[in-house]
């Protein structure tokens, strides 16, 4: 530290007593080896600070049930089904953690990608225009609509619940007045109807995994040297390779997996990525930058944590907020779109019911805190993999809806609590 | 003595029709610990206010290195360097040490946060003010004992090249060994040659670090004095009655102070 003493003459004096050694340990740098990150992670999950893990732990569990309840579940065909099925609902979840991580909640988010998916048709359809003008005219309104949801909550004060309890019914006529009753907006556009029903080439495919994996593998290493050359804290040298193997194994498991031909009848090949799952890794790999390397994602942290210490911070509160709200109704347009795609069409229904509530469950699912603070983009991801696990298992099973229903609400409920018992543990651990 | 760091004179401060400080001066001096004290109601928190720019004064001037200057927001203060550790620690629990420091000014290379410089300046900082009880730096808040809360949220206002550190309170909440360690750390920052401004109830903290002692008594300074020139019963006297002996605050009234 370099103190301005020009022309001051500090008045020195002995320090009565020697500091307090109670909780002492020197400036540790790193967990010296594998089995102390272990240790260190242990303490963590057991003081209440665990992530991700009852969403990885609650997939493998459904994987099991469902494969023993269904032969057709393991296929390769059904689980790249379920990989399209799940990129709007990780999309959405995504958009929604921007929201959350600031206590907020976004009831709305399902309806805007109604909207903005409505938008996005009618551009192509009624209007004739190429389907990159229908996106950015969807997206755009997604984030007019979180611009006002966000001012609303910010400026005047209202409760998000109530302003966006409001925005989810006004927003369901206003795509009743866009669709009109009963009737439904195709979308059969090339690109859109493609992102969900074509697949990448299986040559391309495989590039872009080996160069995901060579990239991850390449900033994972350089961070480690960097940190020991310059004597930061990092983690033990095994813990970083070892995270390199299980990225790896991921993105090339599920290239493998999808890049295999998945096709019933012999004579009509279906093989490669479908299109949705490079835009889902895209957008996470941009979110996670945000919330990670940036001081914008650090301040959304920090106003979800603390308010006040932000705003002291000279942190703009109530600009995070409205941005938050942006941010999440722009992801909602996505995911909107990216639903219509799958679906084939716009009806006066998408973007209602159950879509919003599967998005919280999942942000939730994946570690994303209901009280703010905590959460992380690839929570969603994880989270709405589950989601979409039970969605489609349970139709596979061929259940009555009322099952999916009480399911889907049952995990949401499970989901809020953990996150809930986990919060007061931490509050009594205090980590 | 040598030139005050910080001086107001003759401040005036009311809301509405109370009449909150009365012609204070105040001195803050380099390399020296200034305790503020007074009973609640007295004006100290006005006056803190005052200092970091969120109230502004109806009279008096604002000297900063001997020369008058004009403030207007807490940021015209921060700019002076000048930092307040409120009562209620202002850190989030949600973020590690590091991040906690450089929160709302943190260290950018292009886009992208430099971690790197900012993990090396904050260790820099800890380091420099003896701090070693922190187990890592990378740790979260919420796992802090209080007394390392306390520690963090003064070496997040010293991080910045303070020439001025306020502590509202700093070891109300503590127990006896965190009281400890925050005391050798302001005394500490005090060596370092920063004007340190301790505010506090807990006359033992007072007399164990402090150089001089202001006392406020109903909006008026009742006494400026050197710590070692008063004893521990007239402090009491000059906050709880406004005079002691004779110092504090004359009868008539005219002759205030020392």
């Amino acid at each position: 530290m370099t103190v301005d003493s020009n022309d001051t003459t500090p008045t020195p004096r002995p320090t009565g007593g020697s500091l307090a050694d109670t909780d002492f340990a020197g400036d540790n740098r790193q967990a010296a080896t594998l089995g102390d990150a272990l240790r260190d992670y242990r303490n963590r999950v057991r003081g209440g600070d665990i992530g991700s893990l009852p969403a990885i732990l609650g997939l493998v569990v459904l994987f099991i049930i469902f494969s023993f309840a269904n032969d057709k579940f393991l296929s390769t065909l059904n689980l790249a089904n379920l990989i399209t099925q799940s990129g709007s609902i990780c999309v959405l979840a995504m958009g929604l953690v921007f929201v959350l991580l600031l206590g907020e909640i976004d009831l709305s988010a399902g309806v805007a990608g109604g909207v903005a998916a409505s938008i996005t048709g009618l551009m192509m359809t009624d209007h004739g225009q190429p389907w990159y003008f229908g996106v950015i005219i969807g997206i755009a309104a997604g984030a007019v609509i979180g611009l006002v949801i966000g001012t609303l909550v910010s400026k005047l004060g209202i409760p998000s619940f109530v302003v966006t309890l409001a925005f989810f019914l006004a927003l369901q006529g206003v795509i009743l007045k866009l669709i009109g009753q009963g009737g439904a907006i195709g979308i059969d556009d090339n690109v859109i109807r493609g992102m969900t029903i074509k697949n990448v080439p299986v040559t391309l495919g495989w590039i872009l995994a080996v160069l995901l994996v060579l990239v991850f593998a390449g900033i994972s290493l350089n961070r480690h040297r960097v940190q020991v050359a310059k004597n930061l804290a990092h983690d033990p040298f095994v813990l970083v390779i070892i995270k390199i193997v299980v990225f790896a194994a991921i993105i090339l498991g599920v290239t493998a997996l999808l890049n295999a031909n998945r096709s019933l009848n012999p004579v009509f090949p279906i093989e490669g990525i479908p299109w949705v799952l490079p835009v889902v890794a895209v957008l996470l790999i941009f979110w996670t930058f945000v919330l990670t390397r940036t001081s914008y994602g650090r301040h959304l942290y920090a106003v979800g944590g603390n308010a006040e210490a932000a705003r002291r911070a000279g942190i703009n509160v109530g600009l995070m907020k409205i941005s938050a709200f942006v941010i999440a109704s722009s992801m909602a347009a996505v995911s909107g779109i990216m639903a219509a795609s799958y679906a084939g069409k716009v009806s006066p229904s998408s973007g209602g019911g159950n879509t919003l509530l599967y998005a919280v469950a999942a942000a939730v699912i994946g570690g994303t805190s209901l009280f703010g603070g905590r959460g992380r983009a690839v929570d969603a991801v994880i989270g709405g993999v589950v989601i979409a696990t039970i969605a489609n298992g349970l139709g596979l099973l061929n259940q009555a809806a009322y099952i999916n229903f009480l399911v889907t609400g049952g995990v949401l409920l499970l989901a809020a609590s953990v996150d809930a018992i986990s919060r007061r543990r931490r509050s009594a651990s205090g980590v | 003595m040598t030139q005050p760091l910080l001086e107001l004179r003759g401040v005036n401060k009311s809301f509405g029709v109370v009449h909150v400080l009365h012609d204070v001066d105040f001195a803050v001096y380099p390399g020296q610990v200034t305790a503020l004290v007074g009973d609640n109601g007295a004006g100290k928190s006005t006056l803190v206010k005052i200092i970091a720019g969120i109230y502004g004064r109806d009279s008096g001037d604002f000297l900063f290195d001997g020369k008058p200057v004009t403030v207007h927001s807490p940021k015209d203060v921060a700019d002076l360097g000048v930092e307040v550790v409120y009562q209620d620690l202002a850190l989030c629990d949600n973020l590690d040490i590091v991040q906690n420091m450089f929160l709302g000014r943190e260290a950018k290379k292009g886009v992208a946060l430099d971690e790197v410089t900012m993990e090396s300046r904050a260790r820099e900082t800890l380091a420099s003010l003896s701090v070693r009880t922190v187990k890592s730096v990378r740790q979260s808040v919420a796992s802090l004992s209080g007394g390392q809360r306390q520690t963090v949220a003064i070496a997040k206002a010293v991080l910045w090249n303070s020439r001025i550190v306020l502590l509202d309170e700093p070891t109300a909440a503590l127990g006896v060994a965190q009281t400890r360690q925050v005391l050798d750390l302001v005394r500490r920052l005090a060596d370092h040659g920063l004007g340190v401004v301790l505010i506090s109830h807990n006359m033992t903290d007072v007399f164990e670090v402090a150089d001089r002692i202001t006392a406020l008594y109903l909006g008026r300074v009742a006494a400026d004095v050197p710590a070692k020139d008063v004893t521990h019963q007239q402090v009491v006297e000059l906050i709880t009655a406004g005079r002691s002996g004779n110092l504090g605050i004359a009868e008539s009234a005219d002759t205030a102070a020392v």
